[in-house]
């Protein structure tokens, strides 16, 4: 069982500007056509391209026997996903949003996630799970969710969340190339849809060809002396806006795009908070029992006399998510509660 | 496939006297002036471009433009006290089942007045005076309507439930096992299948292994027919056998309309998938049933402009209230997490 991959920065020639989705595709394409094990399946991906463009254009490159349509029947085609790959496929499967877990959590967390345990490592569940997180454009309370706090919780399979078009493509095809499920959430609003509120981060340069971005590693996406942010996913965005607000007032942000969650990177935030001495996470998931309890824990677990000052967390404070806007941007870590946070926290 | 229930011809559509057909079609005219406003307003303000998170009606928007002869012809046969599960496309059942215009379109504005102040939106209406819900999870209002249906039972009433849900959830478990339950418990229910022949990208035949969802139902025991045509006669009279059969504690029955998406499965659907689109407009259940009514000669143009101006005066007021109504305040975006 390979916990992290080798880093295969092998420097591709040349790149080129893509959005999240489209290098996110580019990545899916590369092994598909490098490896005949692999197909793509869920609802929506065939003729519509994914209904948050995560496949376009695989069904025209690929045909239907290698990108299907499915019956909006989770629990049967994710099972479908694990048996496939039980035998040797290598299957990407697309719940449509994470919020719909609901309906197929079975299959994932007992099976999917428990096989190569249970079999004692005789058995392998080498699938991707790829699926839509988060809100912010008023989807409300069942379309908006993040939850890869508690696909994280459960044991037994990895969890990536790409930010950006670089990532999105190098851990997509980590992902498919890992003997285990790799659980791939991206968030609508990093995906640079044309029909979403723009964001500039979403597009970027992307070597062509193939690369991987290790799972199990974080990035430090802006060095910084003062504080450390820990975020993932689009609140990695939020923050680095902020972080040039502060910047002029001469506060210097150090920010950790975690990237993978299972395996956490706890070295890179380690190495951080000693240090800055203060963190401040930040996490569009519920706070209670996840994601920024964890990360606080990473520290404490060590050595508590790291912290200079408590840890601030900027979270969904434990709300369903609301569909009306000013509601809902309450609720989301937007740019002003993340300075906030910060302000309090290198004050102390 | 048509599966009728046994002993039970498919009755004439001449047996509906002339006030309960222009009444369902007075049901079907509010319905569609609620959805094109609702559209109006969606668009109004997207841009510059298309951003579905912009505007006076943000978010996702599932309108029901087509599918108006199901819900016109079975609420027509349940009271306030009856009970509605629906959809992720629930408007026109709201409409039809009674739900008051201005708090659901004040809901849909995002707003404090809303049904649920502004924390549902339009895929979550709830409304306790008319026992009204929908979910955005496909098929999940089917689980909850067997217990309300149960509850009303226990409580010794006739007091029925119309659960819906399209034919592109019916491929779902929950569908199967709510069948299954429903059936065993004889549980007074009428289950609705709205095959608008998409489920988003994909057609029917691409999703579902039997011609009719009437099939499962008689597989699960259930008297079940499918309905052709988005005709809202058939609806009403095999909804009219529905609902006594549930009434007179004989059971559920399982009722497939095969309706129409008039328009994409949500605001913004380009529909690049869809081959049938020209042919769609012919298709549109209301001209259709006009023409039919005043070839009866129980619609003269006269009638069907009041009914069309009484539906706008109705449908302005309730959105007019919705916009006027005050947003709610984020310092209360925790309020209603627990009672
Ligand atoms: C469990 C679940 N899976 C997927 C979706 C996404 N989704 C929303 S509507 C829809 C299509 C539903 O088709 P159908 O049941 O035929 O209803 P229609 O939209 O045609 O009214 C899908 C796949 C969902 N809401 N819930
Ligand atoms: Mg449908």
């Amino acid at each position: 069982m390979t916990i992290i991959e080798q880093p295969v920065d092998t420097a591709p020639q040349s790149s080129h500007r893509l959005t999240t989705s489209k290098a996110m595709v580019e990545g899916i394409e590369i092994e598909m056509a490098r490896d005949p094990s692999v197909i793509y399946l869920g609802e929506d991906v065939g003729a519509y391209g994914g209904i948050f463009s995560s496949t376009a254009g695989l069904l025209d490159r690929f045909g239907p026997e290698r990108v299907l349509d499915t019956p909006i029947s989770e629990t049967a085609f994710i099972g479908l996903g694990i048996g496939a790959a039980v035998e040797g496929m290598r299957p990407v499967v697309e719940l449509m949003f994470a919020d719909f877990m609901g309906v197929c959590l079975d299959q994932i967390y007992n099976h999917m996630a428990k096989i190569h345990y249970e079999s004692g490592g005789n058995v392998r569940v080498p699938m991707v799970l790829t699926t839509a997180v988060g809100g912010g454009y008023s989807d409300g309370a069942q379309h908006s969710q993040c939850l890869w706090g508690t696909f994280a919780h459960l044991p037994g399979m990895k969890v990536v969340v790409p930010s950006n078009p670089y990532d999105a493509k190098g851990l997509m095809i980590a992902a498919i190339r890992d003997d285990n499920p790799v659980v791939y959430m991206f968030h609508k609003g990093v995906m640079g849809l044309p029909w979403m509120v723009k964001n500039a981060r979403a597009t970027a340069d992307v070597p062509e060809g193939e690369y991987t971005v290790p799972i199990g590693e974080a990035k430090v996406v802006r060095p910084g002396s003062d504080v450390t942010v820990v975020t993932l996913s689009l609140s990695v965005h939020h923050t680095l806006d902020v972080a040039e607000t502060l910047a002029a007032d001469g506060i210097d942000v150090e920010v950790i795009d975690l990237r993978s969650l299972v395996p956490l990177d706890r070295e890179t935030i380690l190495r951080s908070v000693g240090k800055t001495g203060h963190l401040v996470v930040v996490d569009e998931d519920y706070q209670s029992f996840g994601l920024s309890g964890e990360i606080a824990a990473t520290i404490t677990d060590v050595d508590p006399g790291m912290l200079r000052a408590p840890v601030a967390r900027v979270a969904n404070p434990d709300t369903p998510i609301p569909y009306s806007h000013p509601l809902e941007y309450a609720i989301l870590p937007r740019q002003d509660r993340i300075e906030a946070a910060i302000r309090r926290t290198v004050s102390r | 496939m048509t599966t009728t229930t046994p002993g039970r011809p498919h009755p004439m559509q001449s047996e509906l006297d002339g006030p309960t057909r222009v009444g369902l079609y007075r049901t079907m005219v509010l319905i569609r002036t609620f959805e094109e406003a609702i559209r109006r307003d969606y668009y109004a303000d997207k841009g510059p471009g298309f951003d579905i998170g912009k505007g006076l009606v943000p978010g996702e928007m599932h309108l029901a433009a087509g599918q108006e002869p199901v819900a016109a012809g079975v609420c027509a046969h349940l009271t306030a006290d009856d009970a509605v599960t629906a959809t992720h496309r629930p408007h026109h059942f709201a409409i039809a089942h009674g739900m008051d215009l201005t708090a659901m379109a004040a809901e849909i504005f995002g707003r404090e007045t809303g049904l649920g102040h502004g924390r549902g939106g339009h895929m979550h209406l709830f409304d306790p005076s008319t026992h009204f819900s929908c979910s955005g999870i496909i098929a999940e209002g089917y689980p909850p309507a067997l217990g309300q249906a149960f509850a009303f039972r226990h409580q010794g009433t006739d007091r029925v439930v119309v659960a819906v849900t399209g034919e592109g959830a019916a491929n779902q478990g929950a569908f199967h096992e709510s069948l299954n339950l429903a059936a065993l418990w004889k549980l007074p229910v009428v289950f609705v299948v709205e095959d608008n022949e998409w489920g988003i990208s994909v057609p029917r035949s691409a999703s579902t292994s039997v011609h009719s969802n009437a099939t499962r139902g008689v597989s699960y025991g259930i008297p079940a027919e499918r309905i052709r045509d988005n005709d809202v006669e058939a609806v009403h009279l095999a909804a009219s056998q529905a609902v006594a059969r549930a009434r007179a504690g004989e059971g559920p029955t399982l009722l497939e309309v095969h309706t129409l998406r008039l328009w994409g499965h949500f605001e913004g659907d380009a529909q690049g998938y869809r081959g049938d689109l020209d042919d769609v407009p012919a298709r549109d259940p209301i001209p259709t049933y006009r023409t039919t009514l005043s070839a009866a000669g129980l619609l003269d143009d006269a009638t069907a402009q009041q009914i069309s101006d009484e539906a706008s005066a109705r449908v302005e007021d309730a959105v007019t209230f919705a916009k006027e109504s005050p947003l709610p305040d984020p310092a209360d975006a925790g309020a209603y997490v627990f009672a």
